[in-house]
């Protein structure tokens, strides 16, 4: 006890009590300043940018005098002589890019949905041209009916783009004219007659940016939202990468038909609130994307009720609206808060033009919104990701062109309806099973018979061989972040018929080869 | 241990004094300290107090943090006044009490109000017609080229009636890129490799297409720099960096002032002591951003001065990021020199990949409504981000198409260019000469499609006060909207930003004649 027998003096001595209380309150107060600062530099990111070599000024200030006396020497010569003795100090290592920077490129690098994708676009399959190729399934798009569209643009000639004319000053987000007619189409497209307000749209380069903005403007740094998985793997970009806003999984089971219930929002809520989370948000989307589900009136309103018990915003992403065709019926958030009078400045629904026309690389996303403040905001965060002219007076043209529309929606409905029997007939004979879909442009195959190890490494085993020796590309469910492994996800909207019959020989290649190794 | 023994009686002696100085309250802990355990539990019980107490202190200041952030920023949400169905009407009582939170950053951006953009909502709300609205508000804020319009507007005329429909090219069933398609991107490299003086090639693989130049700025933002670290800007600047840089990647802006005495050219003295300054004060400095020729003075950087913001960047390991979106939008005696030149002829001894360039065709080809816009970089780690990023702000396939084959048009672009530099010279001369009959004078200027007026001689007081209420009297004695020199960051009161290229040659007169308007008040009020 030497070391602290000086303190024991000062203790028992005159000062007593008061020095015996501040002293080792100092020394504590020092002992926990040292371990912060320790743990400071633990976290710091590995280098900091190298610290920048001591500033050679000798040749830097070009003497200003001397280019206007020779201006052409000065261009030429002595400007590459100083160079060379500058030139050693430059390496001092690349300039610092930024922490998130990194951190999006490495995210994406890896991730086995980007991987496939990459890999499906630098080989793509052609029935003639390259018949090995990867078979594209991964996408979220649907082009079964792209040539309808096409075939309008020729019709109507290139006219159609020219409309009025040009004009220099436009809105940033979206054209009025535009979300009139989006008004006017949005009911086609879900066959009822649902008020839709062109003043509480934003339209956006891209349902993607429209979840951005709204991630920007519900959520602050750090904060998450509830997403119920399996959910578009495209999600963890869009929310996570930019606006740093988390993702807590809600998760749903195969048991449940992965429907999604309000006891595991209340769970999830309640542990990530217990975690120190601050939850800004539900994202729910109708019809699901991977699985096809649609939630129905009163699974709605009760996420409703959640959301004002909880005071958190509700974020529908309604962009597969248009391909719900099941025995069910499709419900639109709109419908709801329109038909009752309910607290609407937490709800923001998201729309995607391009996906209901069949024309996905056209990329336009509508934000709708009952909150003006979320409306102001939006539309000055728009000029990041504005729609450009000719797009917008092209789909003016097209959509009041009420006739083709019309038959449009008929024909692409019939022809997705068709398309997704054929395909999940197909795959049953293969003996693998999909959840019953209503909408969407996937099949949820339960492949979990074909895994070699039950797990998500034998589901990414799994996709490996399909990439590399089937050749398609298909979403794991791991990515989708399914919780149970096995399931995966087939985008079957950009196939041709001729198509799925190479898909079909392709799986049961390896569907033979997993049964004939065990 | 009989070391503590002995003290234990002396102390005992000694409580009583201390206890009657008012120490009553810490008298159990006295006897603990006394007692057996003396000074190990002495040291902890302290300790362990004092912990809780900055717990406690930390606690009540996070949460003094919080609450202007949590205040309802929506006073409109009304709450729901019939209950929807029974069951259901008991539950609304809570929650929704206070309103759904919004972001911060929602907030501030519905916040922010400059002049500028007051300025351009109220032009925009009663704007300006020959017939059908003569005294409606002239729009002079913008950063538009109408003065060649029907030049486009001819070429798309015949390119529709031509047949040649290039928009239902299907070429669309494999993975789209985000970043704009090869065919775009060719055309592009041409173009620009023709409005940057011909003697630079552009590689498509270092460009990534945006829709505009906006997010592209605000893409290299996120790639370049962190929440709260900051790049210099040279002042004035272009108002729109503001929001661009500082709203959603949360970069700030450092002014470097530039004075009218050196006709607003950058000062690599200011620039340095800009730097030293943001350093004392903590902030990282992660890059310079400058454009070329500036947004809104219309000088240009001279190939020396280039070359020393290379050094200068190069020297403090940070960034350059040039704004080039007016390079093409030239009419003056001064050459305009492009980075791209720099790092091509003297490449071996620059590090190239901390300079990037935006590019966008709103300004060169005033084709603002169409959304397309460049960034130019050498980084492979930046290019790779920002093609990650750009599925935020992509270009429309459409559109894609429409500007790769009036790209390819060549010689449409080069009777574009002639036409559009003929033009912009002679509005710019006549402006200029009549402001100057007016008594106001203009910075000099060879780019861009401003004039920079000095009306410091109307202000008062001479501060920005005065320079708003000027401001003010513009937009509604003389009906134009022109941008205030303080949206743009001016340091010195009094100067204006006036877009000329939105007005033709039989407008000016009536321009002038508004403007002559205010300075009549301004004079016989003095």
């Amino acid at each position: 006890m030497r070391v602290i027998v000086p303190l024991q003096g000062v203790v028992q001595g005159k000062g007593g009590l008061f020095w015996g209380s501040v002293i080792p309150c100092a020394l504590f107060y020092f002992f926990q300043l040292y371990f912060k600062n320790r743990r400071h530099h633990h976290r710091s990111p590995p280098p900091p940018p190298p610290p920048p070599p001591p500033p050679h000024h000798s040749p830097d200030p070009e003497p200003p005098g001397s280019d206007k006396l020779h201006p052409h020497h000065v261009q030429v010569l002595p400007r590459s002589l100083s160079r060379i003795l500058l030139s050693p100090r430059s390496p001092a290592g690349p300039a610092y890019v930024s922490g998130r920077a990194t951190s999006v490129a490495r995210i994406s690098a890896d991730s086995p949905y980007y991987v496939g994708l990459r890999k499906a676009a630098e080989d793509p399959y052609h029935e003639v041209h390259n018949p090995h190729g990867v078979i594209q399934l991964g996408l979220a798009h649907n082009t079964l009916s792209q040539d309808l569209v096409h075939d309008w643009i020729h019709q109507n000639g290139t006219t159609a783009i020219l409309g009025r004319g040009i004009a220099p000053y436009q809105p940033l987000d979206g054209f009025m004219e535009l979300k009139l007619a989006v008004a006017g189409f949005m009911p086609q497209v879900m066959e009822k007659p649902i008020f839709f307000s062109p003043s509480q749209m934003v339209l956006t380069a891209g349902a993607t940016s429209a979840i951005d903005i709204l991630s920007f403007c519900l959520a602050d740094h750090g904060n998450s939202f509830l997403v119920p998985t399996p959910h578009s793997p495209s999600f963890d970009g869009d929310i996570k990468w930019r606006s740093d806003i988390e993702i807590v999984a809600v998760p749903c089971r195969s048991t449940d038909n992965f429907n999604l219930s309000i006891t595991a929002l209340d769970r999830a809520f309640n542990q990530a609130k217990k975690r120190g989370q601050k939850v800004r948000g539900i994202i729910i989307t109708n019809p699901s994307n991977p699985v096809g589900k649609l939630l129905d009136r009163e699974t709605l309103l009760d996420i409703v009720d959640f959301a004002r018990e909880k005071n958190i915003h509700i974020v529908s992403n309604e962009t597969f609206a248009g391909s719900a065709c099941g025995s069910k019926e499709f419900v639109s958030m709109v419908e709801i808060l329109e038909a009752e009078e309910l607290d609407r400045d937490r709800v923001h629904i998201i729309y995607s033009l391009s996906n209901e026309l069949s024309v996905p690389d056209f990329k336009v996303g509508v934000l709708y919104s009952y909150n003006e403040n979320v409306l102001v905001a939006a539309r000055r965060m728009a000029k990041f990701s504005a729609l450009s002219a000719p797009t917008q007076q092209l789909l003016i043209s097209i959509l009041s062109d009420t006739r083709f529309v019309q038959k449009f929606i008929e024909i692409n409905r019939l022809r997705l309806r068709k398309m997704y029997n054929t395909f999940v007939a197909e795959l049953k004979q293969l003996g693998i099973e999909c959840t019953s879909s209503s909408g969407g442009f996937y099949c949820w195959a339960n492949m979990s018979k074909l895994l070699r190890s039950y797990g998500e490494k034998g589901e990414l085993e799994l996709w490996d061989r399909l990439l590399n020796v089937a050749k398609i590309n298909v979403t794991p469910g791991s990515s989708c972040h399914c919780i149970e492994p096995g399931w995966f996800r087939f985008c079957f909207t950009t196939l041709s018929e001729k198509d799925v019959s190479v898909v079909m020989e392709r799986i049961r290649r390896i569907s033979a080869a997993t049964k004939s190794e065990s | 241990m009989t070391r503590t023994r002995e003290p234990e009686s002396k102390s005992k002696t000694s409580s009583p004094s201390s206890s009657s100085t008012g120490m009553k309250l810490i008298v159990p802990l006295q006897g603990v300290v006394q007692g057996r355990g003396g000074i190990l539990l002495g040291s902890l019980i302290p300790c362990a107090l004092f912990y809780f107490f900055q717990l406690y202190l930390k606690k009540r200041r996070r949460s003094n943090d919080k609450h202007p952030s949590s205040n309802p920023p929506s006073p409109s949400s009304s709450f729901p006044e019939l209950p929807r169905t029974p069951s259901r009407s008991n539950l609304s009582s809570r929650g929704s009490l206070t309103g759904v939170r919004l972001s911060r950053l929602a907030t501030t951006i519905s916040d922010d109000d400059s002049a500028y953009y007051v300025g351009l909502n109220r032009a925009s709300r009663d704007p300006y017609h020959k017939l059908t609205n003569p005294d409606g508000i002239i729009q002079l804020g913008l950063s538009d080229n109408t003065l060649s319009l029907d030049l486009i507007g001819d070429w798309m005329r015949k390119w529709g009636s031509g047949g040649d429909d290039g928009l239902s090219i299907n070429g669309i069933a494999t993975y789209q890129a985000f970043d704009g398609v090869d065919e775009l991107k060719l055309a592009l490299s041409d173009f620009m490799h023709q409005v940057m003086g011909g003697s630079v090639h552009f590689d498509t693989s270092n460009m990534v297409l945006t829709a505009g130049a906006t997010p592209a700025i605000e893409i290299l933002s996120f790639c370049l720099a962190d929440h709260g670290n900051a790049f210099l800007v040279p002042t004035p600047y272009y108002p729109g960096f503001d929001r661009d840089v500082r709203w959603r990647p949360g970069v700030d802006l450092i002014p470097v002032h530039c004075r009218s005495a050196d006709n607003f050219n950058l000062s690599m003295t200011a620039l340095e002591q800009a730097y030293s300054q943001a350093r004392k004060r903590g902030v990282k400095v992660r890059g310079i951003l400058v454009s070329n020729p500036s947004n809104p003075v219309g000088n240009m950087l001279t190939q020396d001065m280039l070359y020393n913001l290379i050094d200068f960047a190069e020297d403090k390991n940070i960034h350059l990021i040039v704004d080039e979106v007016f390079a093409g939008s030239t009419y003056g005696s001064e050459k305009f020199v492009s980075i791209a030149e720099i790092l091509e002829s003297d490449s071996e001894y620059i590090d190239k990949r901390r300079i990037h360039i935006i590019y966008g065709l709103s300004k060169d080809l005033a084709l603002a409504g169409f959304r397309v816009g460049v960034i130019y970089s050498f980084n492979k780690n930046v290019l790779a981000t920002a093609r990650k990023l750009c599925r935020f702000s992509s270009i429309s396939a459409p559109t894609q198409r429409l500007v790769t084959s009036m790209l390819s048009d060549k010689k449409f672009i080069q009777d574009y260019f002639e036409t559009n530099r003929n033009r912009m010279r002679q509005v710019h001369h006549e402006f200029v000469d009549a402001l100057s009959k007016l008594g106001i004078k203009c910075a000099k200027s060879s780019g861009g499609m401003f004039c920079w007026a000095d009306m410091s001689g109307l202000i008062k007081p001479y501060s920005e006060k005065g320079e708003l209420e000027l401001w003010e009297k513009f937009m509604s004695i003389a009906k134009i909207n022109i941008t205030p020199g303080s949206a743009c960051h001016c340091i010195e009161p009094g100067w204006f930003r006036i877009c000329f290229t939105t007005m033709s040659l039989e407008e000016i007169p009536l321009v002038i004649e508004r403007i002559r308007r205010v300075v009549e008040v301004c004079k016989s009020s003095s």
